[in-house]
């Protein structure tokens, strides 16, 4: 089995992370009517990363985050080998009126985010949405959907796969690429 | 242990379910409840399914859940009742089935008087079709919606002791939930009058019961049946009256064994009969989380037909 390719590895990465806090705090000053939504699974990790550093920047604690569950908004659940596994949504406060920043470490076909954008729909109506990505692969988008703000670009051809490593899951921060897939 | 799908295309009976799939479609049902406990409570997942609900039997709860579940996954629903329709007429079941499938139509939930009937559509057709009741014989959605309310108060099923009281003859319900509890590893007894009680029900590995005030003492978890007069062509026992004097359900009887019992009833109730007023509106009882679990499991178990391939 071959080995991915780090395209950003840990030093890099926390600079990528701490760059996108100070974006957005330059957006979004203190964040008040403001609300972090990370998509599950893995969004979901990196919104509480990036929640942690903007409170640590702001020295403040009270950021809004929630987890938004996606499985059964996807297009393409009666199309899929097998059936996939919903995590759990939890907002536990009001959209309705909110500025919402959607997290998610990988910005692929855009297909997540427009099923991610319908789930927010049934939480009330926001009064703003904006995106924010770790990996954005500009050149495999099949749906006119871009990020606000972006960690590192990735040009790469439709089979190669991209994938993020936390170090609360995995141990360290990294991103990686693959040929396919089938490397991983 | 879960699976990552069901090992079956149909809903049957809990008899064709593995422990496996029922474990797969209480988590599945998990995040369900958290969608109807929304604001809005609807998700786009079956927008490209029809559905159609042919009941050939009366029922007002089981139609109504399956209905909201489907509409709450945005599956196209058809109604179908056999008191309006061609079968008056003379139609087979299986003509009447092709028919409402030759409209293009994914799935069929279906509740028919006769024991098998759910089965014998399986062997002819090719959507899916979940088992609303079938005549005496299985009524698994119920089953699964039950063993989950249970689950949700008592932890775990396995080593619990669940038991049944009233018509256990007649009774669909009784025979997929001891099937399901079985499955999920508790201990199952039934407990009504002789006349009511199938004759060698020991074979399915359920102890059997005549006395209620025992039986209380025995159990955590009572799931209580109505008499389902409607099936029985002849006497099973002297009157109502007397029924309600020796195997109705009171408060003095709970409170006698001096413990907690969740009371549980898959309505519809009778009150003053199977189960006192008071029982059935006591903190203990709970007959309405059971009714709000029914569509959680019945949208977990259309969903991951829906996803099956």
């Amino acid at each position: 089995m071959k080995k991915g390719r780090t395209i950003l590895e840990k030093e890099r990465f926390s600079l990528t992370l701490e760059r996108l806090c100070h974006q957005l705090i330059e957006r979004y000053d203190n964040f008040e009517d403001t609300c972090l939504v990370g998509i599950q699974t893995s969004g979901v990790v990196m919104a509480s990363r990036i929640r942690k550093g903007l409170q640590e920047i702001l020295k403040i604690k009270n950021i809004q985050n929630g987890n938004l569950d996606i499985t059964f908004y996807r297009d393409d659940f009666r199309i899929r080998e097998k059936p996939l596994h919903p995590s759990k949504t939890s907002i536990d406060f009001d959209l309705e009126n909110k500025k919402v920043i959607l997290v998610d470490d990988v910005l692929y076909t855009g297909r997540t985010i427009q099923a991610a954008m319908s789930a927010l729909q049934d939480h009330g109506r926001p009064s703003q949405v904006e995106m924010l990505t770790l990996v954005d692969r500009r050149f495999n988008r099949h749906l006119p959907i871009r990020a606000d703000y972006v960690g590192i670009t990735v040009d790469s051809i439709d089979e190669a796969y991209v994938q993020v490593e936390w170090a609360e899951e995995k141990g360290e921060d990294k991103v990686l690429l693959f040929g396919s897939k089938r490397e991983k | 242990m879960t699976g990552s799908q069901l090992s079956t295309k149909h809903v049957l009976g809990i008899k064709y379910l593995t422990e496996a799939d029922i474990r797969l479609i209480f988590k599945t049902a998990e995040n369900f409840k958290e969608v109807i406990n929304r604001p809005i409570k609807k998700v786009p997942s079956l927008r490209d399914v029809t559905v159609a609900n042919l009941f050939f039997e009366n029922s007002t709860r089981t139609r109504l859940s399956f209905e909201l579940a489907e509409k709450r996954l945005s599956a196209d629903v058809v109604n179908f009742s056999a008191s309006s329709s061609s079968v008056k007429k003379g139609e087979t079941l299986l003509d009447t089935v092709n028919n409402i499938l030759s409209m293009k139509v994914d799935m069929v939930v279906m509740r028919h008087p006769a024991p098998g009937a759910a089965y014998f559509l399986s062997q002819h057709i090719d959507a899916n079709i979940i088992n609303a009741g079938d005549g005496t014989h299985e009524h698994p959605t119920q089953a699964l919606l039950d063993a989950y309310s249970m689950q949700e108060q008592v932890g775990d099923l396995a080593g619990k002791k669940i038991a049944i009281f009233g018509d256990i003859l007649h009774s669909r319900v009784a025979l997929s939930n001891i099937f399901c509890l079985q499955k999920l590893g508790a201990k199952v007894r039934v407990c009504g009058p002789p006349t009511l009680i199938p004759k060698y029900i020991e074979k399915l590995g359920v102890s059997v019961s005549y006395s209620v005030a025992e039986t209380m003492a025995w159990c955590d978890v009572a799931n209580l049946l109505r008499i389902q007069l409607e099936r029985q062509d002849i006497k099973f026992f002297p009157s109502i009256r007397e029924y309600a004097q020796y195997f109705g359900i009171n408060q003095d009887i709970i409170d006698k064994t001096g413990k907690k019992i969740v009371i549980m009833h898959p309505g519809p109730i009778n009150r003053g009969v199977e189960i006192s007023s008071e029982v059935a509106d006591s903190p203990g009882s709970i007959i309405l989380q059971q009714v709000e679990n029914g569509v959680a499991i019945r949208m977990a178990i259309l969903y991951l037909l829906a996803a099956k391939r």
